[in-house]
């Protein structure tokens, strides 16, 4: 019998999959088609957008103000971070200049935001990768950092806390030392965590050389914050471009060397004791003085205040209803939020409510290269790899 | 004090260039707090600029933050398309805006920086600006089969369709938008 030559060629085809868009592992709704070849994936097709809300055309819709608390729900997990971006857009628009004590107050909570955000990047991280004792010790502390967040504002995590101009109210009685406490017994915590996973062979031997991104490739792609630092770029906004009170505040830029998930896990964690000592230094720093500015166009009167004064309770009502209005003029104002640069592109009007707003979300750049990061990566991988670069889908679908 | 410094030119010359690199290195973020930068430009010299401002010596804005566009409805060029870059060398951000009418398209920026990809296919998806010669325009962030760009002026706030779980078909059903209450814009006309 003679077998025809093209009778004993099969033709093969790769095997395509879907990930997501309801599988743990991708933190979120991402839905993944992976093209693989055996077990080693070819090409990743990343669909986005099913949480996508329209928060941008919302925000053309609401008042300044009305607007602020839509920046909690995108990246929430670090909610004050971009409700500050964006109050901070609104100053630099309006030329708000806010006072001394409120800039503490905010880089408190910022820094206390940063932890917040890199426990759950490097608990969830690890959960994914296997390890489930860190996990659970991260969120026993993040529950201490939201009891912070509620004693402010009255809410575990939707704060709405900085505002244009200042931060809401007063830090209540007691909560300085607390927060002491909390700092002074935090690192230990971490010291914990570490000793868990830092030398731990399985998490080497799955977050060692996975994942390498290129310092130039970093670049090239638009990273930022800690994907672009575990490239070996020391890039920090918090350094390069200051705002609020950094210039004053003492820390360091943590760069890595290889660019792998490694890096930038050991990275997170060297990073959450830089904002310990940011905390720290603020406590013994911190001064009395005003919380907001005293314009009762642009920040309402404070409540002693518009129960005796007729017109403070015109103002605040004013302020709660019609809002404020910035004048023409446009601005493009980027912080260093947790998980890289989070910046606003705010068109103000002439009229109470912003004309556009375009956010641009660290994780939406990052997400991009995904691709390219996983290529030629196990299945496996591809869950370090989404942990490593701390996708949350808010901020990227917005 | 905000300080925005406008760069237009309708025809770039090389020369506009070499008095522009010039300057950069000269530039320091310290003394240049809140001082933006911004280069109206041609639509047809954007790949050209793009490219000057990432390779030259003396600009080396070596990463894209991002791209965004704007609706301006009922004037003569409707939309604008802005272009943050960051020169990570010299700490300096410039935004470059290109105005397009309703009719033109762009030069897509892929080639240069490579992650504007993902920026473009989202004005392409919220605005229907066009972008030739990018590799993979599809739309990114509204749901498949999704008709209408939602970002722009015209578009309604509540949409045009909604979706809701039919028990009878078992099925998931697109309907017209339908609201039981009568949607309400607070326009204040005075201003204080």
């Amino acid at each position: 019998m003679i077998l025809k030559k093209s009778e004993s060629f099969k033709n093969l085809k790769n095997f395509t999959i879907n990930f997501g868009p309801q599988h743990p592992a991708a933190h979120g709704v991402l839905r993944l088609i992976l093209e693989l070849d055996g077990e080693l994936v070819k090409y990743a097709d990343a669909h986005i957008g099913l949480l996508h809300r329209g928060t941008e055309k919302l925000i053309e819709n609401k008042t300044f103000l009305q607007a602020l608390p839509y920046f909690d729900r995108l990246d929430y997990v670090s909610m004050m971070a971009q409700e500050h971006t964006y109050s901070l857009a609104i100053e630099t628009l309006g030329n708000i200049v806010v006072p001394i004590r409120a800039k503490y107050i905010r880089v408190l909570f910022l820094e206390i935001t940063r932890i917040l955000n890199h426990l759950l990047a490097v608990g969830c991280h690890a959960m994914d990768v296997g390890a489930m004792t860190p996990f659970l010790w991260a969120f026993e502390e993040r529950e201490k950092l939201m009891e912070f967040y509620e004693r402010v504002s009255g809410a575990r995590m939707h704060a709405a806390f900085i505002r244009p101009g200042g931060i809401s109210t007063d830090l209540p009685f007691g909560l300085l030392d607390d927060i002491f406490l909390f700092i002074s017994q935090f690192s230990l915590r971490l010291d914990e965590m570490e000793e868990m996973l830092t030398s731990n062979r399985i998490w080497k031997e799955r977050l060692v050389s996975i994942g390498v991104v290129s310092s130039k490739k970093s670049l090239s792609w638009g990273f930022s914050g800690v994907m672009l630092r575990g490239s070996g770029i020391p890039w920090d906004l918090r350094k390069s471009q200051p705002y609020e009170i950094y210039s004053d505040l003492d820390f360091d830029i943590i760069v890595g060397s290889s660019g792998d998930c490694y890096d930038r896990y050991l990275i997170r964690m060297e990073e959450m004791r830089q904002s310990i000592n940011l905390i720290n230094q603020v406590i013994n720093k911190i001064p009395t003085g005003e919380i907001k500015l005293s314009n009762s166009k642009m920040s309402p009167p404070s409540r002693s205040e518009f129960k005796i004064s007729m017109e403070a309770l015109i103002n605040h009502f004013k302020y709660h209803s019609e809002g404020f209005i910035l004048t023409s003029g446009e601005t493009y104002t980027a912080t260093e939020a947790p998980k890289g640069e989070f910046g606003i592109y705010l068109l103000a009007n002439n009229s109470e409510k912003p004309y556009r707003c375009k956010i641009k979300a660290p994780g939406f750049a990052h997400l991009q290269f995904l691709n390219d990061m996983c290529k030629n990566h196990l299945i496996a991988d591809v869950v370090t790899i989404i942990g490593t670069q701390d996708i949350v889908f808010g901020e990227i679908d917005r | 004090m905000l300080k925005q410094i406008y760069l237009i030119k309708k025809s770039l010359t090389s020369s506009f260039f070499e008095n522009f690199a010039l300057i950069i290195p000269t530039l320091s973020y310290s003394n240049l707090k809140n001082v933006e930068f911004t280069l109206i430009i041609d639509q047809l010299d954007l790949i050209k600029v793009l490219n000057t401002l990432k390779k030259h010596i003396n600009f080396q804005y070596n990463s894209l933050s991002c791209i965004s566009g704007v609706d301006f409805l009922k004037t003569k060029y409707r939309f604008l398309v802005s272009y943050e870059v960051l020169s990570t060398i010299y700490n300096l951000r410039l935004r470059i805006k290109v105005f397009i009418n309703d009719f033109s398209i762009l030069e897509s920026s892929v080639p240069i920086y490579i992650n504007g990809n993902w920026w473009e296919r989202e004005i392409w998806d919220m605005f229907g600006i066009f972008f030739t010669h990018h590799p993979d325009l599809r739309r990114i962030l509204t749901d498949y089969g999704f008709e209408g760009y939602p970002l722009r002026k015209d578009f309604p706030l509540f949409g045009y369709t909604e979706l809701r779980y039919d028990n009878s078909q078992k099925l998931i059903v697109f309907e017209n938008v339908n609201l039981s209450q009568e949607f309400r814009v607070f326009n204040y006309e005075n201003s204080w």
